[in-house]
């Protein structure tokens, strides 16, 4: 019987020297080129780092590779970043060439440093999720194939995030993104009263839906429930805590685009992204409507900012009607809120532009 | 490629960024549950829609989560992956790892499930993903044996996650690794045993920049910062304005709130302290001559989390500012009551800023016992139905 509750290795054990030796000690840091970081702490010693780009979803004998790299350059250690990001971190300046040679033999480029666009945070889409109104491995693999150059240079006025979600449960949390690509059902749930009363409990059912659109079914001799399809905004949370009400549909499914949105607090508050593009259709495996949409707003960002303003405090500079403007996209009425907190969008002012 | 039976998902091996059909393909080679996974991928290509059915209740003896159960909908098809299910294991802080420890989980997953994973999952964790039910018993004694442990899922704590911190940042103003590890060591029971009425979520950035998202991501937000000024090191910055670099667009003018002005016959940069915000901004430009001040603590924020169900949320300020030092009894003795009260309060599948939504901030704080400031709003309330009570 195994030991439970051991919790994960002491990080302590999981430090290379050089990082254990300088702790808490760094005074600064540099950018060498896209992807190569030089930090050098109180006492004169320094580290540099290799960031390399990352499938995410990685095969063990892949692994082994990149320890291989460890082993051979840095001492045995490696990290990850928040963004999947493989970093090989050496004290000896001479390794960074052989390290970034070795990274490029093995598939991955180096970069994602700076104003640059880093890896896309993701969700599991259709490798492994239930709820999947997209994929999400197979359209990051396409958006970023499109985006690449922007990975491995530092050419962008600021640092430009994407993050996509293959549902709005949004297990990777995408609503904060300068780029948000988030999976989207139009239809609502195809409800199946033969099965439900078996597999669901009827009142979480009607509780877990955000407009009150469940309602018990009115022939009291079906033990079910029925859907006012018009109250109904696709979000899954019923299908979520009853299985008896797939949303999923080919053709109802796509792809929704938000955009603005940043969580660090550097110059301007932390906002949410913003709807952009309320609809896109799946069609893989290259999502070419997805791709050239991203590949338009990133461009309309690089040629009209200034330099240091993210998404967000670009469009919070100019207005959202040049925003639209500028990147062709049509206003429509999805664009106007009637969630909760619609109100504050609401423009209460005469300033604006034509 | 020509008789592929996977001609779309082939499709994805093209292209410079580096492709996951290629990670599969490579594990396709020496595992069936693999290949059949390519042909899901390629079925829901031409569907479009997903193939996986809603989860089911696995796991392994004495835990109530980490595992989450999957099942194809088409197993007459791809009898492999009939059920694959995800095994989470809680990452060490920062996602720091030797090598060895790296190759024993390899060598576990190899051995009892698809040998294909994430590096990492969403929260953080490492996701092995794709396994039987019965491998999941023995797959887990063996990472127990390699000094793994299951993160969290369901309604439970989540597996705490931070940025790199101290290892290898000079911004950090709290020791993130530890703090992250303390807590997780603290609140194992609360990660493998769910009985919340939802998931809770605990991240933990050094400095104002959130590199892991913290405002934006965590029911319980921390995230470092300082009391007192920035340090300035005037010839660090003499410096950095003698090699052209343009202090004046790219620092002074882009300072929220205009606490920063470069004295040029002095070649003085001046801070007006009572006005800087500790934004970062500054520091960010000039790491080599800024630096956060020596007054460090953290700012604890409340309530982030994604739109299901009553929308997103960014955290609140709960606390402007803690000390955070070892044992760190101030943060857990906090967890514990707000958790005490969102077990009391919450309705199911009622995330903590759902309910404070609910029942107000004022009673939040009221029974948290914290005194409110003006630091916790954006701005008083504008309406006139107030109650004295």
């Amino acid at each position: 019987m195994a030991k439970t509750d051991i919790g994960p290795p002491d990080y302590r054990l999981m430090l290379p020297e050089i990082i254990k030796k300088n702790y808490g000690q760094w005074k600064y840091h540099e950018i060498l080129r896209p992807g190569v970081l030089k930090h050098v702490s109180e006492m004169g010693e320094e580290v540099y780092t290799v960031r390399a780009g990352s499938p995410r979803l990685l095969g063990v004998d892949f692994i082994r590779d990149i320890c291989d790299l460890a082993d051979k350059y840095c001492d045995g250690y490696l990290r990850f970043t928040s963004r999947y990001n493989i970093e090989f971190m050496t004290p000896d300046k001479n390794n960074v060439e052989h390290i970034i040679k070795e990274v490029n033999k093995l598939g991955l480029p180096v970069g994602g440093t700076g104003k640059s666009i880093s890896n896309i945070v993701h969700t599991q889409g259709w490798i492994h999720c239930h709820s999947a109104a997209t994929d999400s491995s197979g359209l990051v693999k396409a958006i970023m194939d499109e985006l690449y150059d922007y990975f491995t240079s530092m050419k962008l006025p600021a640092k430009v995030r994407i993050s996509l979600a293959c549902c709005i449960n949004m297990c990777g949390a995408v609503h904060c993104s300068d780029l948000a690509v988030v999976g989207i059902h139009r239809k609502p749930p195809k409800v199946d009263n033969s099965r439900l009363s078996t597999l669901c409990e009827i009142p979480t059912t009607m509780a877990s839906c955000p407009t009150g659109a469940i309602r018990r079914h009115p022939d009291p001799n079906i033990k079910g429930i029925t859907v006012n399809e018009e109250r109904c905004m696709y979000c899954g949370n019923c299908y979520t805590v009853c299985p008896a009400m797939p949303l999923a549909d080919g053709e109802g499914d796509g792809v929704a685009i938000y955009v603005g949105g940043k969580v660090s607090n550097a110059r301007s508050t932390p906002k949410f992204s913003r709807l952009a593009i309320p609809f896109l259709p799946n069609n893989p495996p290259r999502w070419p409507e997805v791709v050239v949409a991203i590949k338009n707003i990133v461009d309309i960002y690089a040629k009209h900012a200034k330099p240091e303003e993210r998404v967000g405090e670009w469009i919070d500079r100019v207005g959202w009607e040049t925003f639209f403007k500028l990147t062709g996209i049509p206003f429509t009425e999805q664009h106007i809120d009637d969630f909760t907190h619609a109100v504050e969008t609401y423009r209460t002012t005469t300033q604006f532009k034509w | 490629m020509a008789g592929s039976d996977t001609p779309k998902v082939d499709e994805l091996e093209k292209g410079p960024w580096p492709s996951y059909v290629t990670q599969i393909k490579r594990q396709a080679q020496k595992n069936a549950a693999s290949k059949d996974l390519l042909k899901v991928q390629e079925q829901s290509f031409n569907d479009k829609v997903t193939h996986w059915k809603h989860g089911g209740i696995v796991g392994v003896t004495g835990y109530g989560g980490g595992v989450i159960g999957r099942y194809n909908d088409m197993p007459e098809k791809f009898p492999h992956v009939e059920s694959f299910h995800t095994v989470r294991v809680n990452m060490p802080s920062g996602w720091f790892y030797s090598t060895k420890a790296l190759r024993q989980i390899c060598d576990v997953w190899e051995q009892y499930g698809s040998g294909l994973t994430n590096f990492h999952g969403s929260t953080g964790d490492i996701i092995l993903l794709g396994t039987t039910t019965p491998n999941l018993q023995p797959c887990f004694d063996q990472l127990s044996s390699v000094g793994f442990d299951l993160g969290g899922s369901g309604s439970a704590l989540r597996t705490i996650s931070c940025c790199v911190g101290p290892a290898r940042c000079e911004y950090a103003c709290i020791d993130t690794l530890d703090i992250c590890h303390d807590l997780t060591m603290e609140f194992q029971d609360e990660i493998h045993r769910p009985r919340w009425p939802y998931k809770f979520k605990i991240k933990i950035s050094g400095c104002p920049n959130d590199g892991v998202a913290a405002i934006a991501r965590a029911d319980f937000t921390v995230i470092g910062t300082w009391r007192d000024n920035i340090r300035i090191d005037q010839k660090a910055v003499i410096n950095y304005v003698g090699k052209g670099f343009d202090i004046k667009n790219l620092v002074i003018d882009k300072c929220p709130t205009s606490a920063l002005a470069w004295d040029e016959k002095s070649s003085t940069l001046k801070l007006k302290a009572e006005e800087c915000v500790r934004c970062m901004h500054c520091i960010n430009k000039m790491p080599k001559a800024l630096r956060p001040g020596m007054d460090k603590g953290a700012t604890i924020l409340i309530g982030g989390k994604a739109p299901i169900i009553k929308g997103a949320y960014l955290s609140w300020v709960l606390v402007p500012f803690m000390k955070m030092e070892p044992p760190y009894d101030e943060v857990k003795d906090l967890l514990r009551k707000l958790w005490d009260w969102w077990d009391e309060n919450g309705r199911t599948r009622e995330r903590i800023a759902e309910l404070i939504d609910r029942l107000g901030l004022k009673k939040f704080l009221r029974d948290m016992g914290i005194k409110p400031t003006p630091q916790m709003v954006f701005k008083p309330r504008s309406n006139p139905y107030v109650f004295f009570d």
